[in-house]
């Protein structure tokens, strides 16, 4: 059990890093969200921040791109995502269709590159 | 369960776990130890900064606090999805688990199935939906943990894009508001510039300034005269 699990330190640094974290932020929506009517405008203004802070998550992630992708050259990963984009408005919004045209310009285009 | 298996939003996270697990296992962590942070973290891009970080050396602290700023998306999305699956009868308790499940795919995913679902029945709708995304992702961690050594970088490489690629298709597809559309945009466009500021909360600044300009540009068509 201790193999598949490995030190019981990691474990810990997973709940206090990695559990935590998340479920803090999780918490507090519950503690302010579970005392919001459905109609309210606050919840047009919360939803659009989280649309927001999610739009800034997408840019840094291209922007600063983690392991693997930061091999892709920037021209290469924003290519890929607004080929994904505009496929995606062009087929009536079809996540399927976007996700693979953008994945097909980040294969077709790394490939070429070698 | 049927909607676990419709949605190209599962075939996404599938493949976004798998390479979490195959992160996990080139990053030499335990098996169990990637498990956990699927099942007790449930946050893609968390789980990859986690990793990525304590992976390279970086302390726990350090670790934690790149999470904790991630993670704070979760509580705008929180605090705007519970009241959907609430009736007057639900206490704050019944909600605990469904707000654990609460991350991107499940906050889109609520927005675009919720109002199909009688009210009373939300709620299990959503624990079932949780579970089956849960499961689905248990086992693409284990999946991509047991075929790491065997995967291309070129693989790791398409499926980090994902990440990008179906957060942004999958609140575009959920923008019905002026003010949704404009978040998205504006935040999008302000994140690079707050980025220069290098202020460690580059996110939230980004997030709050361009969430209210769009509320506002929202409360000032309905107040106009028509």
């Amino acid at each position: 059990m201790s193999e598949f699990f490995g030190s019981p330190q990691a474990l810990l640094i997973l709940v206090l890093a990695g559990f935590l974290p998340n479920e803090v932020w999780r918490t507090a929506g519950l503690w302010f969200g579970a005392g919001v009517d459905e109609g309210s405008e606050i919840l047009v203004w919360v939803r659009a921040v989280a649309t927001a802070i999610l739009a800034g998550v997408i840019a840094q992630i291209l922007m600063q791109p983690p392991g693997a992708l930061a091999g892709v050259p920037d021209w290469l990963r924003y290519g890929a995502v607004a080929a994904g984009f505009a496929i995606f408005m062009l087929t009536r919004r079809s996540i399927f269709a976007g996700v693979v045209c953008g994945e097909m310009v980040l294969l077709t285009g790394k490939w070429w590159l070698g | 369960m049927s909607s676990v298996a419709s949605t190209v939003l599962t075939l996404v996270l599938f493949a976004t776990y798998l390479g979490i697990g195959a992160l996990a296992h080139d990053s030499h962590f335990s098996l169990g130890w990637v498990l956990g942070s699927t099942l007790l973290v449930w946050a893609g891009p968390a789980q990859i900064i986690l990793i990525s970080t304590l992976g390279s050396g970086a302390t726990a602290v350090q670790a934690a606090i790149a999470v904790t700023v991630s993670a704070i998306r979760l509580f705008p999305m929180v605090v705007s999805v519970l009241p959907l699956m609430r009736t007057p009868q639900t206490k704050r308790r019944h909600l605990v688990l469904a707000t654990h499940f609460i991350a991107v795919t499940l906050w889109v995913e609520c927005y675009r199935l919720l109002p199909k679902v009688p009210r009373e029945r939300r709620l299990a709708f959503t624990h079932g939906l949780g579970c089956g995304l849960v499961a689905v992702c248990m086992a693409a961690t284990t999946l991509g943990y047991g075929l790491a050594a065997s995967l291309p970088p070129l693989f790791a490489a398409a499926i980090l894009l994902l990440t990008p690629l179906a957060f942004l298709l999958s609140t575009a597809r959920n923008c019905k508001q002026i003010s949704d559309i404009l978040a998205l945009v504006l935040g999008i466009a302000l994140f690079p510039l707050v980025s220069m500021l290098h202020t460690g909360v580059d996110i939230l600044i980004s997030g709050v300034t361009a969430g209210t300009i769009a509320y506002g540009v929202h409360w000032w068509r309905e107040r106009a005269p028509a």
